[in-house]
């Protein structure tokens, strides 16, 4: 068991085996008689193999990091809003790091870099790919289990190491990296050029490597699984949205991953065996470094490789689920199924050739600046798409709304308010204005940030029975909604205009600028817009919590009427998905409202006369 | 009774999974090459002379693909023995690759050209060394694989784990060939 490799070859074809399946350990095992044999509490909760309770291991510790990246951006809004008030409470927590009760220049740069880090790739990668690839792709294409259950949970466990480091780099004596989330040198490459460059910056480099091996080994998998194990009638133009763009997903971040891998290989060089990839006539305490010959802009490229192709990996996952949790609960079938998956890969083609819109301003040559521009303009298409076919699939539908549909809803809404923004920002020559203010800001919180935890959100609330074979409670769903709707709006809409009159992102304090005192009242409505919202997401995860133990125990294996195929499993899902054979796939997902059914799942037969889908 | 295993008629997911690797590695190494080419292209950039013991060491690893052919030839015709000599070769060969790669850099060094030096060395280096990375975790691999058929009776299922062995293999061997034709192509 100890090495997947060596075992006979995993059959993928199970059509004919009844009760018994041969998997990947080579173990034979009987799923119609007793659930799995010699489970004990570590492999069944610890180490499991089970994608199921991998799932779940993924999204208990991406809401644990989205508790602690949230309680960071609370805690640097405090100095944004209340500049230079001292809040004692905050020395007798951080100590040193908030002399007098007023947070110290170096501990809010920390916090906006640990901030970013932590929500862009702990939350919105591991977490939200983490969560739902492990626990729909088996489930929706009919497998028992991923191609290689081990190195799924060999997955799980590199992000577990990764985040043990990233939490034990708060507690290094010059604290964490404090360079910003994208990390880049010269403040990344040179130890003594702030507090957290450096053991901080040692610390975010091994997790982030520990990291991007969990992607990389959970994203082979993934698109292994849908490619070659699902069941018997799953053709890929059966598949349900949700599994075309977790596939998607996964090929974005095999491909651009090894990128970032590459940059901090050389950072790590330039900061530890003196090489001058970066580095370039750098003084730094009035003396002169060694280094010559480096070129910081470098990094950039490298970087911003991976870093636009990574929003997409954040999105893509929530474009499925709410494109799932709308049609279920529209009761529509979803409006341009083909359409959706082009979409979806012209949106993941076009995401590698537009990195440079991040570097408008690094004296890119404006020609291959507007090349830039123009690929850039033209993600809009796919994008515009996408939104026209979701409000299609709603439009007139006979809609339940459920938590789950008011955040996929929530969700269109927001995505359309940061895609405009990003129409904006992807010309160059406004770009020259609006870049590193407070309009980027609410540009990627909107479009990224706040979207992606709304697809999220639909979909902890539309699966959670799947998870745990109870309901969450609704009426706290609600209230969760609307303050998380109007709150994310309240935070983030001002800052559009403090943008566009130059505010710079990444200050500590606007004191010394004249022209920005006009916003002190401004920021500090933000800071407690901010705190709401905040304590709004407390609520999730009280609910979340209860539920589990006390919710509505589910009494229909189908809840939400849905007709996809993990709605035909039981209740109380064992490992192995089915406890008899495979179910057989016969038409599309979306067969909501059709000759008169109220929905018809994808395992009924064909009826007489009748064509297979769309 | 035939006396070869038959492959199986589908394609492995295993396999499936190491070619996906592979695509990854492959995008990890254009980016280091990529990252080669834009710095090159801004001047300030010292030539020199790869040594050429890195023409050796192309041999080498090229010969070490085609025993490792040798190996699975062997393991799909029951030939344990000429199986476990193939196999022990071609680890050896890999050995031999890794100490020719450490007589390389000690040659640059002696040329002058350090690894903290200008970025045309520099990136020598560590591209070189990435690579090396790859082949001493193929080589791990390869120990325990040939620990397992010398310990053990011959187990035919094993087939695709030699298969795979040998699919990697043959990626590093052509990734290697790539970067020394990259850098003698580049250097000046
Ligand atoms: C509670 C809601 C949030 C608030 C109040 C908030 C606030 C902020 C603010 C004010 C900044 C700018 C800091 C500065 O420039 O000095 C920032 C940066 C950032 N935030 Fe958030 N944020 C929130 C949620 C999120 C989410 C959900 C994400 C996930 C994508 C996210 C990702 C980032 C990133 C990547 C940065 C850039 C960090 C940097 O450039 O230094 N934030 N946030
Ligand atoms: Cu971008």
């Amino acid at each position: 068991m100890s090495d997947p490799v060596i075992n006979p070859p995993l059959n993928p074809v199970y059509t004919g085996d009844t009760t018994h399946r041969q998997d990947s350990t080579g173990e034979i095992h009987d799923h119609g008689h007793h659930e799995h044999h010699k489970d004990n509490f570590i492999t069944k909760y610890i180490f499991s193999q089970d994608h199921k309770m991998i799932a779940k291991q993924f999204l208990i510790t991406g809401m644990f990091w989205a508790l602690v990246g949230g309680m960071l951006s609370v805690i640097f809004r405090v100095q944004l809003g209340f500049p230079n008030q001292a809040f004692p409470i905050l020395e007798t927590i951080f100590g040193k790091w908030a002399p007098g009760g007023i947070i110290s220049p170096d501990f809010y740069y920390m916090l906006i870099t640990m901030h970013g880090t932590i929500l862009v790739f702990f939350v919105l990668t591991a977490g939200l790919s983490g969560t739902f690839a492990n626990l729909l792709i088996p489930l929706q294409i009919g497998a028992r289990d991923m191609a290689s259950p081990f190195l799924n949970m060999l997955s799980y466990w590199f992000f577990f190491m990764a985040s043990v480091v990233m939490l034990a780099s708060f507690f290094l004596p010059q604290g964490a990296s404090d360079v910003g989330w994208t990390a880049y040198p010269p403040l990344s490459a040179v130890h003594e050029a702030s507090p957290g460059s450096g053991a901080g910056m040692d610390f975010w480099l091994i997790g982030m490597a520990l990291f991007i091996f969990s992607s990389l080994l959970g994203g082979l998998n993934y698109i292994t699984t849908v490619l070659n194990l699902r069941t018997k009638g799953m053709s890929m133009s059966k598949m349900p949205l949700t599994i075309w763009a977790l596939l998607i997903t996964a090929v974005l971040g095999l491909l651009s991953f090894p990128v970032l891998l590459g940059a901090a290989i050389l950072l790590i060089f330039d900061r530890t065996i003196g090489t001058s990839f970066y580095l370039d006539n750098i003084f730094i305490n009035g003396h002169a470094l060694p280094n010559d010959g480096g070129n910081a802009i470098l990094y950039q490229h490298l970087f911003w490789f991976l870093g636009h192709p990574e929003v997409y990996i954040v999105i893509l996952p929530a474009f499925g689920l709410v494109s799932e949790v709308l049609a279920t609960n529209a009761r529509k079938p979803i409006f341009g199924y083909r359409a959706m998956i082009l979409s979806l890969l012209a949106i993941a083609i076009i995401a590698f050739v537009v990195w440079a819109h991040h570097m408008f301003v690094t004296g890119l040559n404006p020609f291959v600046a507007s090349v830039f521009v123009f690929l850039t303009l033209l993600v809009a298409v796919p994008s515009a798409i996408k939104v026209f076919n979701w409000i299609a699939t709603v439009w007139q539908g006979n809609i339940k709304f459920a938590p789950a549909m008011l955040f996929a809803i929530g969700f269109v809404s927001m995505f359309i308010s940061g895609g405009l923004t990003g129409i904006f920002l992807g010309n160059s020559a406004l770009d020259i204005e609006l870049h590193d203010t407070y309009f980027v800001v609410a540009h990627f919180h909107i479009v990224m940030g706040i979207s992606a935890f709304f697809g999220m959100f639909a979909g902890v609330y539309h699966w959670f029975p799947k998870m745990y074979g109870r309901l969450m409670n609704n009426t706290l769903g609600y209230i969760h909604f609307w303050v998380t709707m109007v709150g994310a709006y309240m935070i983030f809409w001002p800052m559009h205009y403090m943008g566009l009159a130059g505010v710079p992102r990444r200050y500590y304090s606007f004191d010394a600028f004249q022209s920005f005192n006009m916003f002190g009242g401004l920021n500090e409505f933000i800071t407690m817009a901010a705190m709401l919202v905040f304590f709004a997401q407390l609520l999730f995860l009280i609910n979340f919590f209860y539920s589990i133990f006390y919710g509505r125990k589910l009494t229909n294996e189908n809840p939400w009427q849905s007709n996809t195929l993990e709605w035909t499993t039981p209740i109380k899902t064992g490992h192995g998905n089915w406890p008899g054979d495979l179910p057989t796939v016969y038409r599309w997902p979306y067969d909501y409202s059709k000759n008169g059914d109220e929905y018809i799942p994808q395992t009924t037969p064909l009826r007489e006369g009748e064509t297979g889908g769309h | 009774m035939s006396t070869t295993i038959t492959n199986h008629n589908r394609f492995h997911p295993l396999k499936f999974a190491l070619w996906l690797g592979i695509a990854s590695m492959i995008m990890l190494f254009a980016a280091l090459t990529s990252a080669y080419i834009i710095r090159k292209a801004q001047g300030n950039w010292v030539d020199f002379r790869m040594p050429a013991i890195f023409w050796f060491d192309t041999v080498v690893i090229i010969i070490s693909s085609i025993t490792m052919q040798w190996t699975v030839r062997a393991f799909r015709r029951f030939q344990v023995n000429a199986c476990k000599i193939a196999l022990t070769i071609t680890l050896l060969l890999g050995i031999i690759f890794l100490i020719g790669q450490y007589r390389g850099w000690s040659a640059m060094e002696e040329m002058g050209i350090y690894i903290n030096g200008n970025p045309s060395g520099s990136f020598v280096y560590v591209i070189s060394g990435v690579h090396a990375a790859h082949i001493v975790g193929g080589l791990v691999i390869m120990l325990s694989l040939l620990l397992k058929m010398v310990t053990s009776t011959f187990n035919p299922n094993r087939l695709v784990r030699v298969e795979l062995m040998s699919t990697y293999w043959h990626f590093v061997d052509v990734l290697w060939i790539y970067l020394f034709i990259f850098f003698q192509i580049n250097i000046f």
